[in-house]
């Protein structure tokens, strides 16, 4: 018995046997399809609950949503964001500022989680950079300008998310 | 090219036509060479990217074909550094050593019937000691980049390519033997008369060995512990930017296709066809299917196939097991090959005559 496997291993490895199962293997993966995806003309399906760049919401009446409850600041994992507010003359209590430092966020969602008024959002924009290392922590009103340029977006995609929340 | 002559010949001294002709011959072959190499670096990206599933280079020009033509422009236009404790001389000259004898070989290498630069008697001879110079570039390099992870990798390749290099020879023994002639031409002439008198039929072993101990020669995948990036980052070409690694990489290639071309010579006939001159009579298609340069280079493309092929399945080996394959598998299959093919011509019986 041995001997006949020792055979048979001599003639398996002079035939060269398994180098060439081996080639069979990747000479078929060359005609199969290919996965690549074509990444700035294609793009792959994104979730609506997606968290990339930061956007602050207003009512449709131009109101702005936050109300400076300091939630998301409280639950912040990576202390990015950095809230002062004041007291309007009609009586609400709204932020003078709110920073996101983005190279400190990890993009947990965890803000959008806490905000008990829908105001901070993360959206789908995720193709966006920093072209020095002052820009990178983004402003209340760099915020709300981005939310008011993408409202519709987020309206719908946090409409379609809404059943599963 | 003897219009040529003759046209020069009328206005210029004998010498100087003869040396204007060669160097005229010589970019001949040199220039589709380089660009032969250009783009067996496209073909190794685009193919082994194919076997990975994946798209391979496809954004420089139409489908990615200018891909070779950008990177060899970064190249040019990178800065070449040079280690602080190197010795600047060697480190210079190393990659031009390791380029020569590369680009030198094919002075002697047939492309058809006739068309070679050097028609040598001992053709065979002399591209075994061109291609053993290779090391030399490599060796040095190693040393003069003062850096650890290079002269390992020269050590290994020293040792490696000394290895395989017995089992080459001992391989082209084997075909000088059945071809009787040192001549690369008379070697593929005594191919003729179609597939079956090819010497791949009776000289399978040894062409198997050949082509093997070609790709250790090469260091190329899997015996490409000169490179392993595992292990020793890249090798003996760590410290080497811009042009001078593009040597070393133009080196590399040039070797690729030089073997792939030896071993359609020496085995599947060179530019002959597979049909022999049995459909040299067929209208229209009889000077495709007649011998030319066309079957060389469909021949040597196949191997440089095999060549990305290898690279895109095998691992690589172990040192240890290198060695144990070149010494103790490789050259005792070919002297048991040589032996019995002895045996065959002294009682006057060979099948592939």
């Amino acid at each position: 018995m041995a001997l006949i496997r020792s055979v048979k291993q001599f003639i398996k490895s002079f035939t060269l046997f398994e180098l060439f199962q081996g080639l069979s293997v990747t000479g078929k993966y060359l005609f199969k399809r290919k996965f690549t995806i074509q990444y700035p003309e294609q793009k792959t399906p994104m979730s609506p609950r997606f968290r990339g760049h930061h956007a602050l919401r207003r009512y449709p009446n131009g109101q702005e949503r936050c109300i400076a409850c300091k939630l998301c600041e409280a639950v912040c994992p990576a202390l990015a964001i950095d809230i002062e507010l004041e007291e309007r003359a009609d009586g609400t209590r709204r932020t003078t500022k709110y920073d996101i430092d983005f190279f400190k966020c990890i993009y947990c969602g965890f803000c959008e989680e806490a905000c008990p008024v829908d105001a901070i959002v993360e959206t789908h924009i995720f193709e966006y950079h920093f072209e020095n290392r002052e820009g990178t922590t983004i402003t209340k009103e760099e915020l709300l300008a981005f939310g008011d340029k993408h409202e519709a977006e987020i309206a719908k995609r946090k409409a379609a998310d809404a059943p599963y929340r | 090219m003897d219009t040529l002559t003759t046209f020069l010949n009328g206005f210029l001294p004998e010498g100087l036509t003869t040396l204007i002709v060669i160097l005229l011959k010589i970019i001949a072959i040199l220039l589709p060479l380089i660009l032969a190499v250009a783009y067996t670096t496209f073909a190794e990206r685009k193919i082994i990217g194919y076997m990975q599933v994946r798209m391979g280079p496809n954004r420089v020009g139409p489908k990615g074909w200018l891909q070779p033509i950008a990177d060899t422009v970064k190249l040019m236009f990178k800065e070449i550094i040079t280690p602080t404790k190197s010795s600047k001389m060697v480190f210079f000259i190393a990659p031009m050593l390791a380029l020569a004898p590369a680009l030198a070989v094919w002075a002697v290498i047939p492309f058809w019937d006739g068309g070679v630069l050097a028609n040598v008697n001992a053709g065979l001879l002399l591209v075994l000691a061109i291609t053993s110079l290779d090391v030399f570039g490599v060796i040095l390099a190693g040393w003069a980049s003062n850096s650890k992870y290079a002269i390992l990798s020269s050590l290994r390749v020293g040792a490696q390519v000394v290895a395989y290099e017995i089992a080459m020879g001992f391989a082209l023994v084997g075909v000088l033997m059945a071809a009787g002639s040192l001549n690369l031409t008379e070697i593929v002439r005594a191919q003729s008369g179609g597939i079956q008198h090819w010497f791949v039929w009776p000289l399978i072993g040894l062409f198997l060995v050949y082509f093997i101990s070609g790709v250790a020669e090469t260091n190329r995948a899997p015996f490409d512990v000169a490179e392993g990036e595992s292990e020793i980052v890249a090798g003996f070409h760590v410290e080497y930017s811009g042009m001078a690694f593009a040597l070393f990489f133009l080196a590399e290639y040039a070797s690729m296709i030089l073997i792939s071309t030896l071993t359609a010579l020496l085995f599947l006939g060179g530019w002959l066809s597979p049909f022999g001159h049995a459909l040299d009579n067929v209208p229209v298609l009889g000077s495709i299917l007649g011998d030319g340069f066309h079957w060389l280079l469909i021949k040597a493309s196949i191997f440089l196939f095999c060549y990305l092929w290898f690279r895109a399945t095998f691992p690589r080996y172990r040192y240890d097991q290198i060695m144990r394959l070149g010494w103790k598998v490789l050259i005792p299959v070919t002297l048991v090959w040589i032996f019995g093919e002895g045996i065959a011509i002294a009682l006057g019986w060979k099948p592939w005559l």
